[in-house]
């Protein structure tokens, strides 16, 4: 009975700042809710027994991901003059999509009859340390270089183009101080 | 009630499905990555209920562990083009990024 009570309790927290995410015209508000969302998915990993994963998604995402989202939001702030006002017809299509992509997903979670066994709630951090680094070792290096390549691609994207110190700038400053 | 796999693989089909219509239906960019973090947060709770409900073992666990660890570097390229987007145009309106050189 507590359990049926916290399961909703997690479900509601993590789906209704979902519809807050996705239909509130404030974006920042928006980045917000996202934190409830996140923080939500991490109480259901910890109610599925994986506490690894709970607190790897509150370390990553709520103190690593959506920071760094909140940083852009207030960062590339739209005045609401340029903001676009559009009509019905944008959110139609999506809509009926959407909808339709969740009632395909429904009827196959109510019509398959899942083979559900009995699943031990053992601490799973030793495991996962196991598995990392026997079966798993290589999609862990290689994950360790697409960090590395993200990071570096972030820091060449995001750089100032003028003080770069590319070829042509270096030419410039060259020719300035000439004289 | 006895909360079963349906029940989390419900919450994931909800969360995918509002997702999906940020991704479609947003034009600031910032929101429709919004979007794609909620559709990886569907797919994670997916795979870490079929690993504690379906199959013994705990590779659903890692997939989860390898799918934070992209988003979180798929957030790190996708926020610095944002940025670049709105120096150089000035409006991080997805729909405003046509040419690839100003």
């Amino acid at each position: 009975m507590i359990r049926d009570l916290v399961f909703v309790l997690l479900a509601l927290l993590t789906v209704v700042p979902a519809f807050w995410v996705v239909f509130s015209r404030n974006i920042v508000h928006a980045g917000f809710a996202l934190l409830f969302t996140l923080v939500g998915v991490a109480g259901l990993y910890g109610f599925l027994g994986a506490d690894f994963l709970a607190v790897t998604q509150l370390m990553v995402y709520v103190g690593g991901v959506l920071v760094l989202v909140l940083f852009t939001v207030m960062m590339t702030h739209v005045p609401a003059a340029k903001r676009s006002r559009h009509g019905l017809d944008r959110y139609v299509p999506p809509a009926v999509f959407a909808a339709a992509v969740f009632g395909v997903l429904y009827k196959v979670i109510t019509a398959v009859k899942w083979n559900v066994g009995e699943a031990s709630t053992a601490p799973t951090t030793t495991e996962i340390g196991t598995q990392l680094m026997t079966n798993y070792v290589f999609p862990f290096e290689y994950v360790s270089i697409v960090l590395l390549a993200a990071m570096v691609g972030a820091a060449i994207l995001i750089r100032e183009r003028s003080h770069a110190g590319s070829d042509d700038a270096i030419a410039e400053e060259k020719q300035e101080a000439r004289p | 009630m006895n909360v079963g796999l349906p029940h989390f693989l419900t919450v994931g089909a909800v969360l995918f499905a509002l997702g999906l219509f940020a991704v479609m239906s947003r034009r600031n960019a910032v929101a429709i990555l919004m979007g794609v973090e909620l559709m990886l947060n569907a797919a994670n709770v997916n795979f870490v209920a079929f690993s504690r409900y379906v199959q013994d073992g705990i590779d659903g666990q890692l997939m989860a562990a390898f799918v934070i660890v992209l988003a979180a570097a798929e957030a790190a390229v996708a926020l610095a083009i944002v940025l670049a987007l709105y120096r150089n145009y000035g409006t991080v309106h997805a729909d405003t990024a046509q040419s690839l050189k100003r």
